[in-house]
């Protein structure tokens, strides 16, 4: 510390040891300022180095618009570079955006005019940027032409995505399929689709029709019960809780659970007779995950949700809606138990069970999802590449094995079991969410992984109001995973 | 072809700008007796290297003459400034001379391309302004009694802000100018100068506590009528130098603690009274809250600074006029945009070139007055950098004071032209008498006249009592 104001001293031709005047002071007082900045400086730098995105994607700024008058925006192409988005010019250099699946990728490439959604959101900065060589601007220049965007290549899989929405049929729901090891977005579906190609003319009908939210892109934005897919989290939880005993869990269900006033029964009335917590979790009994359920401790609960990132930002860049979950303090019973098999005021977006079934899958770990792989110029040189990142850890790989045995379980003898005998072995849990008060209006879920040894993707789909999970989501998985396994 | 030009000129202006504002970095380790004549002259010449870059992005750009024509004058001033000051002034220094006409040269051709007829006004400002200051040297070293009018200059600027604070003009709710013969002045601007001759005037041979007293309670009638006047920026500006310059008359740190306590309790007052003063903590605290009101200042400055990024968007490539006020208080968060945040850097660090110059002068003065005069000068001209810099990269709150020598203003301009020129008459004048073999011997004990040596040991009396 010495020797360095001693270094600073000499810098100021102060090397005389007797002091003149107030140079010490001096010394001090410009010492001060050169410090406040250099912290300045690094300020500059720093906001320089990570803020240039979202300065030039707000659209408050004004920027985007003289990018947009020298260059067209790039293409879309999917992972094995079919194109989802491109633009045409014509003669007299205007624009037309060109969606060749039309209603196929209508959430999640999304469009660009009318304001921006999904891909054509995200990736808007390189689409409008230019890396093409100084030759070709220069030519472009001279002949009085735009310049090409740089093109974004998505993690997307067409054939995934056409099975995907082709089993959703005419259904209203949602798809997500992501590669477990990496969180690549391979498919996202949501119904009802619009045709992005005719935006212009279908606007106003589409704001106009407010019943079927047809613009919302159900996957990431649409909030639903969970139902009994929540269960994941509350036998979670109660291995948490009980890490040495869950395996003694023992439950004699006669197809109800009665507590005060309030009951809870099991789907269609089942009674599933004596059950433990792998067979309680396969059958999917009410009954018995409500008797846990208020067993647990609901501080305890409360935090475990908070990590699984309930009513938190999810990790990824698409605009979503947070989950919701209410662990109610103590009392309050009847809002526990429903809140324990995924009813009451719960409710949760397909991409955050997906990511919650995948940090299952990948030992614990949430590889943050992404679409964007990869930016090339218009020459094909690439700009930038995307690198899977990890989010963190979601739980325990311990805990992670216990619930990929149990949800293994589901397909072998439960709920699932149109995914058992195959080529491939699949885990997963089914749902069947009621939304209203009449009985059996319930929205068909599964959330699962295959193979279950070495999963490699992870589907989640929520079919609306089509009855229950076992029934309608689950030989939609199985299409999408027999497609996966088949094109390998 | 043009394209080829606009892409290399990013680059080669930042090169450029980068190379000038190291050389100054450099500069700073010279001894004052060394010749480093060819040094400065390449640093002159990287000045014209960027002038000529600059403009002719804008010629090319803009297919306008007027560029071409203006270019040309400000080469003309440029040359003139840097042959005039050093053929007049021999022991001229050629560092905060070489940084001042670099800073002129960016901050014409930056307003030249944010509004034609303001660049040209604001050029005959300068004109006027080295005409007048060449004097100043001449006039520091012949004039002997400047001692001798402390309390002239504190009622010349009080009475100043006084006119102003009465009789001024409203501009975006702040009573800051005064308009005379179609001219509009911004006294507060001149009044600086006054103040610091003031106060050396009033600490240089006394500190007792009485005497601080009675300067603080001065001092404090000019920021509270600039307080009054809702010139947030400049009341900290003659706050800051205020603290500043009393701490090293005084040489005791008790003065310097109190400055910053009493300066936070005033700011934490100034918040809970005013609403303006709450705005602008809001809109620092979270812009993107209130982007369509108090925030739009501040946001629209960080599109341009992010979206300019590190080699810019090339001039007339960008939207700057999007930033209200850009001309004036947001003239740095235009340069990042256009001509990248490298340049931007490069900026800061030529100012700090100065400032350590300056400041280094200081060190080397022995008479306390002039040494007052010149150290204060520096904490002025840094602290107001610090203001409108940080304020526009949302570093600090907001205060809206101008960038010296590159923002658009002629009382700005014209008082940092005026105090450079101070710090280089002291200088001249340090070179030639005294401190000739003061520099030489390195034996500051010898130098100086007995008055000077009188003040020494009154400084050491004091010390002891």
């Amino acid at each position: 510390m010495k020797s360095m104001w001693e270094y600073v001293c000499r810098f100021f031709g102060n090397t005389s040891k007797k002091r003149v005047g107030s140079q010490r002071e001096i010394l001090i007082i410009t010492c001060v300022f050169v410090v406040l900045f250099i912290g300045m400086t690094g300020y500059l730098c720093y906001f320089t180095a990570t803020s240039e995105q979202d300065m030039i994607n707000n659209s408050y700024n004004s920027r985007q618009q003289i990018l947009l008058s020298k260059n067209y925006r790039g293409s879309i192409f999917s992972r094995d570079g079919e194109v989802l988005a491109k633009t045409i010019l014509d003669e007299e250099q205007k624009e037309k955006r060109v969606y060749p699946y039309d209603k196929l990728f209508s959430h999640v490439v999304g469009y660009s005019t009318k304001g921006r959604t999904g891909v054509e959101a995200i990736a808007n900065y390189y689409l409008i940027n230019t890396n093409i060589s100084i030759g070709s601007k220069a030519a472009n220049d001279v002949a009085g032409l735009k310049n090409p965007g740089d093109n974004v290549y998505t993690t997307l899989d067409v054939k995934l995505q056409e099975i995907a929405d082709e089993q959703l049929n005419i259904y209203r729901g949602a798809i997500v399929v992501t590669e477990v090891s990496t969180g690549k977005v391979l498919a996202m579906v949501s119904h009802p689709n619009f045709d992005p190609n005719k935006i212009a003319q279908i606007w106003d009908s589409l704001i106009e029709d407010d019943s079927s939210s047809i613009l919302v892109n159900r996957a990431t934005s649409g909030l639903y019960p969970p139902g009994s897919t929540f269960k994941i989290i509350t036998a979670l939880e109660y291995i948490r809780q009980n890490p040495d005993t869950y395996q003694d869990y023992r439950y004699q269900c006669n197809g109800s659970f009665h507590l005060g006033n309030s009951k809870i029964g099991c789907y269609h009335g089942t009674k599933h007779g004596a059950v433990d917590l792998n067979k309680s979790f396969a059958k999917s009994c009410n009954s018995s995950f409500a008797g846990i359920g208020m067993s647990l401790d609901r501080e305890a609960f409360s935090e475990t949700l908070e990590e699984l990132l309930f009513g938190e930002k999810l990790p990824i860049t698409l605009s979503h809606a947070k989950s919701y979950v209410n662990i109610p303090t103590a009392g309050q019973d009847a809002e526990m138990m429903q809140t324990s098999i995924g009813q009451g005021k719960t409710q949760v977006t397909p991409m955050h069970m997906n990511m919650i079934t995948c940090a299952i899958a990948n030992d614990g770990i949430l590889m943050k999802p992404y679409l964007v792989d990869r930016v090339e110029n218009d020459e094909g040189k690439l700009i930038k590449s995307f690198k899977p990142e990890s989010y963190g850890k979601l739980l325990d790989e311990e805990e992670a094995d216990v619930l990929r045995l149990m949800m293994a379980e589901v397909v072998e003898e439960g709920t699932a079991s149109k995914l058992s005998g195959l080529s491939y072995t699949a885990a997963g849990k089914t749902g069947s969410a009621e939304y209203n008060n009449v009985k059996g209006d319930s929205h068909a879920w599964f959330t699962g992984f295959a193979p279950v040894e070495d999963p490699e993707i992870c589907v989640t789909i929520i079919v609306e109001g089509a009855g229950s999970g076992g029934d309608y989501a689950v030989p939609i998985a199985k299409r999408i995973f027999d497609a996966y396994f088949s094109a390998k | 072809m043009q394209e080829y030009i606009f892409e290399l000129s990013r680059y080669l202006i930042s090169l450029l700008v980068a190379l000038f504002a190291l050389l100054g970095l450099i500069a700073l380790r010279h001894k004052p007796k060394e010749n480093h004549g060819g040094f400065y002259a390449f640093q002159g010449l990287l000045i014209f290297a960027v002038q000529f870059l600059c403009f002719l992005n804008l010629a090319l750009e803009s297919r306008d003459m007027q560029y071409v024509f203006f270019y040309a004058f400000i080469q003309i001033f440029l040359f003139a400034a840097i042959m005039l000051v050093t053929m007049i002034y021999e022991n001229v220094n050629r560092l905060l001379l070489n940084n001042m006409c670099m800073l002129l040269g960016i901050g014409l051709c930056m307003v030249a391309r944010l509004s034609f007829a303001k660049a040209v006004r604001q050029y005959v400002i300068v004109l006027a302004s080295l005409a007048f200051s060449l004097a100043i040297p001449y006039l520091l070293t012949r004039i002997r009694f400047w001692k001798k009018l402390t309390w002239l200059y504190a009622s010349v600027g009080v009475t100043l802000l006084s006119v102003v604070l009465i009789f001024g003009e409203v501009t975006h709710g702040s009573k800051i100018s005064f308009a005379l013969a179609g001219i509009t002045f911004q006294p507060s601007e001149f009044v600086k100068i006054l103040f610091l001759f003031f106060l050396a005037g009033a600490l240089w041979e006394d500190v007792s506590l009485k005497r601080v007293l009675l300067t603080a309670l001065i001092a404090g009638i000019h920021v509270i009528i600039l307080v009054i006047s809702t010139d947030l920026g400049s009341a900290l500006i003659f706050f800051v130098g205020y603290v500043a310059v009393v701490f090293i008359s005084s040489r005791n740190y008790w003065y310097l603690i109190a400055g910053a306590a009493g300066g936070s309790a005033a700011a934490y007052l100034a918040y809970m009274l005013f609403d303006h003063v709450k705005i602008r903590v809001l809109a620092w605290q979270d812009p993107w809250s209130y982007i369509d009101n108090q925030g739009y200042q501040i946001t629209q400055s960080l599109f341009a600074v992010g979206s300019g990024s590190w080699f810019g968007m090339g001039l007339l490539q960008g939207n700057p006029k999007a930033i209200p006020y850009v001309i004036a208080d947001f003239i740095f968060s235009s340069i990042c945009e256009e001509l990248g945040v490298i340049v931007g850097i490069c900026l800061i660090l030529i100012c700090l070139s100065c400032f350590v110059q300056i400041m280094q002068i200081a060190i080397r003065i022995h008479d306390r007055f002039y040494q007052m005069i010149v150290y204060g000068i520096g904490v002025m001209y840094i602290f107001q950098i610090f203001l409108t810099i940080g304020g526009g990269i949302k570093f600090i709150p907001l205060t809206g004071v101008t960038l010296p020598f590159i923002s658009y203003g002629g009382s700005s301009v014209m008082t940092t032209m005026v105090m450079f020129f101070i710090v280089q008459g002291i200088y001249i004048r340090l070179q030639k008498e005294g401190g000739k073999h003061l520099v030489r011997k390195r034996k500051p004990q010898e130098g100086g006249n007995a008055a000077k040596e009188n003040n020494t040991e009154n400084a050491e009396k004091r010390d002891k009592g």
